[in-house]
């Protein structure tokens, strides 16, 4: 039997698909009757999609306009 | 809700480099800041000093500028640049005496969920609380937690770091990010699991079910 403990250690590897098919089973199962195993999952997905959403930070004008300036020599060269 | 999430206005990459093949200074402004940042949080997982992680990326830039025009597109752009980045950063930590420890997995054993939060049994005594109304969206607008989760990125151990930063903040894939690493799935697949574990309990302390 799976413990919710043991779910929160496969999650990573259900969301890879690299559970073998019994094991995949039996966390299938855990998820349709536990509500907080559920509620688990959900909040990894959601830490994954964040970090995939994160704004891009300003970098320093400075650096950037001396890459910007080499781009555009490169072009001219 | 799994697959390749693209972040903040990306642009379809073969018009992106297109653009950039054609000189096209937006979309080079573009590339820079989207990916200078984890470009230096992955650096910074192979030296010991912000201050040559910065060198590396600037070097990096440099090297992409150069190649930009003969890159043949067997990988991505992003993963080729990541690829520059790595190998330099890599070489320059060797340099420096520093190694990292890609494929010691020992010494973090921390479980993903403390124990405390379980009964004797396995089961949830203190349950996560449900975040469905917190999407993505709700998340990124809460300065707290974003500082709170931008903190914990940094304090994680390197070989960590540069896995999540690689598949979850660059949207990289498991056989790119091995690659990049040189390391192997299965190792991969651990530090992946030990990363996110770590930043989903971070925002637990901040997003409640309110």
């Amino acid at each position: 039997m799976l413990t919710c403990q043991g779910l929160t250690e496969l999650v990573t590897d259900y969301l890879e698909g690299r559970l073998p098919f019994t094991r995949w089973l039996s966390f299938q199962m855990h998820l349709g009757m536990c509500r907080h195993c559920r509620g688990y999952l959900r909040q990894m997905k959601v830490t994954v999609a964040t970090l995939g959403h994160l704004p891009p930070e300003p970098m320093p004008p400075a650096i950037r306009d001396e890459l910007l300036r080499r781009f555009k020599d490169m072009r001219s060269a | 809700m799994t697959g390749r999430r693209e972040g903040h206005g990306l642009m379809d990459e073969a018009v992106l480099l297109e653009r950039l093949r054609r000189g096209d200074e937006a979309a080079f402004s573009h590339l820079v800041e989207r990916h200078h940042r984890p470009l230096l949080r992955l650096a910074r997982s192979f030296v010991s000093s912000q201050a040559v992680a910065e060198e590396v990326v600037q070097d990096t830039w440099v090297a992409v500028i150069t190649g930009l025009p003969t890159f043949e597109a067997r990988s991505s752009l992003k993963t080729w640049i990541f690829r520059i980045l790595a190998n330099r950063a890599r070489t320059r930590g060797v340099r420096e005496g520093r190694s990292v420890p890609f494929s010691s997995l020992s010494g973090d054993d921390e479980p993903a969920v403390d124990a405390s939060r379980f009964s004797a049994n396995g089961m949830w005594s203190r349950p996560p609380e449900a975040w469905d109304g917190n999407a993505p969206d709700t998340i990124l607008m809460n300065g707290e937690a974003m500082r709170s989760l931008s903190r914990a990125m940094e304090e994680l151990p390197p070989a960590q770091a540069a896995v999540v930063t690689l598949r979850d903040v660059a949207g990289m894939d498991s056989a790119e990010v091995c690659s990049v690493l040189e390391i192997s799935e299965t190792n991969q697949r651990v530090l992946l699991h030990r990363a996110r574990s770590k930043l989903r309990r971070v925002l637990e302390e901040h997003v409640g079910a309110k």
